[in-house]
């Protein structure tokens, strides 16, 4: 069973008098498990897709239908429920709480779905030796490098064990290296199953997923899957 | 999120800027510090002054020779145009009511008191033995005045201690003969000091019995009949009595005034009161404007952290997570301000009875409840907004603010 299916999506945005189709006529399908990565120009709509798909944002006309579920016509409070549960942000400016430590910044999410402190700290002491984090758990995000604020930003999107991980240009603000290092994290969540979308302007990364989608002007230009040949 | 959780996010939140926290706490606290210190200043003056009428005697009831107030067109008060005099008889006859305690005739006048070459002028009233006792004096040395005929008075005389001091220096003043006026009379009782009150000074003042003042004045009228109630309950019935007899011994002429201690007391204690209030109000404007400095101070907030409420919300919190920590946020920021302010207050209360010992200035506790709750309404309700303002963020724009 597919994981994501959208069929039509439109997601149009006003700029004064002009409407800006950031997508249209969007049809997809991303198996649970896949790895796919999503290319195009700047502005091709990209970032777009990944807000719908995180259900940070909604369509403005189409059906998108999470393991099964319709989710466009779930109320904001379900929304955040299943984005709580089976969905995990990684961003390229990694968006940690500046005053909170890597590890209170990794129990967040856990926090917010009110899961008791006892079984938060098992599970972020468990998660710190994943990531290599060990000695870092009090650092404030500013006492940490790029890649190790990366890296927490990866163990929070984690730490809730979703089935979807999206990432918008993860590897954008690091080096080649820490970025290769972050890249090979992410591959490795995907191989113990979880289904991971990244956007990104690298061919080099893109080539390494199972599945590259291109986009330009909203649509879908080119789809590994459905690829001829 | 767990109610705990979101008192610590909360308070992290507002620990991460100190600033702008200490700032509205410090507003905060300023408002309810002038509840408190204000409210303490208007209750001691109300305090201070029923107090000094309560030494006055306690269940009293006053009977003043004449009509006043508004009694209304009485044909009886037309045809004498002077009143009666108000008797020592008078006074003797109220003892026979059954609401009545005690009763003490008063005449009053000045003379002056000399003894071994000192003279001066004093102040003499002239009552009975249970002038002391009803008035709450209280005697240093020696006797009350004795329990005697009402209409023949001993020549004795119990002097104030600042005239006895004046007159006697160190030397033993009971049983010695002062001259008061053209009569010579013995001391026999000393009073203890009590210093300045509402009403006389007692310190310098002469009590004779009140025959021998009526003649020394020469005079039938009372000044005052002091008519102590048997108990707060019975001061109507005294009153109502006193007046029913004064007016039967007076051939139906309502020709006196009976006043209660009560009645002046409660008019000072409503008009004190309504000043503590007014006072008190205009604290609460500050407080109104301290609870405006929160919500600036938590829209400044929302501003501020609009990337961190788009990450939040990418997180998984639902738009009620994010209201309930804003709104955490400014209810602690004014409840440790209106903490505080309260400390403060009572600091700056208890410095005003260090300054003025004679000053009760005790905020009252209706002030100090109604401050307090005062505060943390306002710090609510105007959390209320900004708190709405982050929880209807669109998380897809306050992530770009980061
Ligand atoms: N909130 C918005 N309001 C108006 N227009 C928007 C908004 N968000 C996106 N757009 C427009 O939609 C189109 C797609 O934007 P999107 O951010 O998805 O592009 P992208 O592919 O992620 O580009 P980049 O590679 O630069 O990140 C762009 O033309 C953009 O200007
Ligand atoms: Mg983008």
């Amino acid at each position: 069973m597919a994981l994501i299916e959208l069929s039509g999506i439109e997601r149009r945005f006003l700029l004064g008098d002009t409407t800006v189709n950031a997508l249209s006529g969007l049809d997809l399908q991303v198996d649970a498990g896949q790895y796919v990565a999503v290319m195009g120009p700047s502005g091709s709509g990209k970032s777009t897709l990944l807000n719908l798909l995180g259900l940070l944002d909604r369509p403005n006309a189409g059906s998108y239908r999470l393991e099964g579920r319709d989710v466009t016509t779930l109320s904001p409070e379900e929304q955040a429920a299943v984005r709580s549960r089976r969905i995990g942000f990684v961003f390229q400016s990694f968006h940690l709480v500046p005053r909170l430590t890597a590890a209170e910044n990794i129990a967040l999410p856990m926090m917010l779905a009110g899961i008791a402190p006892t079984e938060r700290k098992q599970r972020v002491a468990q998660a710190l030796a994943d990531f290599g984090l060990d000695k870092r758990a009090d650092h404030k995000p500013d006492q940490l490098s790029g890649g190790q604020r990366q890296r927490v930003a990866i163990a929070r999107a984690t730490i809730m064990q979703p089935a979807l991980i999206l990432a918008d240009e993860p590897t954008g603000n690091l080096d080649r290296h820490t970025g290769d290092e972050v890249v090979h994290l992410l591959e490795a969540l995907n191989g113990n199953g979880v289904t991971l979308i990244v956007v990104t302007h690298d061919p080099a990364l893109g080539a390494r997923a199972g599945r590259q989608l291109v986009m330009e002007d909203g649509q879908l230009k080119h789809d590994s899957a459905h690829a001829p040949g | 999120m767990r109610p705990a959780d979101t008192l610590r996010f909360a308070r992290d939140a507002a620990a991460g800027y100190p600033v702008r926290t200490a700032l509205s706490v410090l507003a905060m606290s300023i408002g309810v510090a002038a509840v408190v210190i204000l409210t303490a200043l208007g209750d001691g003056a109300r305090r201070y002054v029923v107090g000094q009428f309560s030494s006055l005697g306690t269940n009293l009831v006053i009977v003043l020779p004449g009509r006043s107030g508004t009694g209304g067109f009485n044909p009886a008060n037309t045809i004498t145009s002077t009143p009666r005099d108000l008797t020592i008889d008078d006074a003797a006859s109220l003892r026979r009511l059954p609401s009545v305690r005690r009763v003490a005739p008063l005449a009053v006048g000045t003379s002056e008191i000399a003894h071994g070459g000192k003279l001066r002028e004093a102040m003499v009233a002239g009552s009975t033995a249970e002038f002391l006792p009803i008035r709450n004096f209280e005697l240093a040395q020696g006797n009350a005045l004795p329990d005697e005929d009402w209409n023949r008075g001993s020549s004795v005389a119990i002097i104030g201690a600042k005239l006895r001091q004046e007159i006697f220096g160190t030397d033993p003043a009971v049983g010695q003969l002062v001259r008061v006026g053209d009569r010579r009379l013995r001391v026999i009782g000393v009073l203890k000091p009590l210093g300045q009150g509402l009403g006389m000074n007692t310190d310098e003042l002469v009590i004779v019995p009140v025959s021998l003042a009526q003649a020394m004045f020469n005079s039938n009228t009372l000044f005052r009949i002091l008519v102590e109630a048997n108990s707060r309950e019975a001061i109507p019935a005294a009153r109502t009595q006193s007046l029913e007899l004064l007016k039967q011994r007076h051939r139906g002429e309502e020709d006196v005034t009976v006043i209660t201690q009560d009645a002046v007391l409660a008019t000072f204690d409503k008009l004190l009161g309504a000043l503590t209030l007014g006072v008190a109000g205009i604290a609460a404007i500050s407080l109104a404007v301290a609870g405006i400095l929160v919500m600036n101070v938590m829209l400044v907030a929302v501003t501020q952290r609009t990337g961190e409420i788009g990450l939040l919300k990418a997180l998984g919190a639902s738009a009620e997570t994010i209201r309930l920590a804003f709104l955490a946020e400014a209810a602690m920021l004014s409840g440790i301000g209106a903490l505080l302010g309260y400390l403060l207050g009572q600091l700056g209360a208890f410095a005003l009875r260090l300054a003025f010992p004679v000053f009760p200035a005790y905020p009252p506790s209706w002030a100090v409840i109604a401050g307090l709750s005062t505060a943390l309404a306002t710090g609510l309700l105007f959390g209320v907004m900004p708190a709405r303002q982050a929880a209807r963020l669109d998380p897809v724009l306050a992530l770009m603010k980061h």
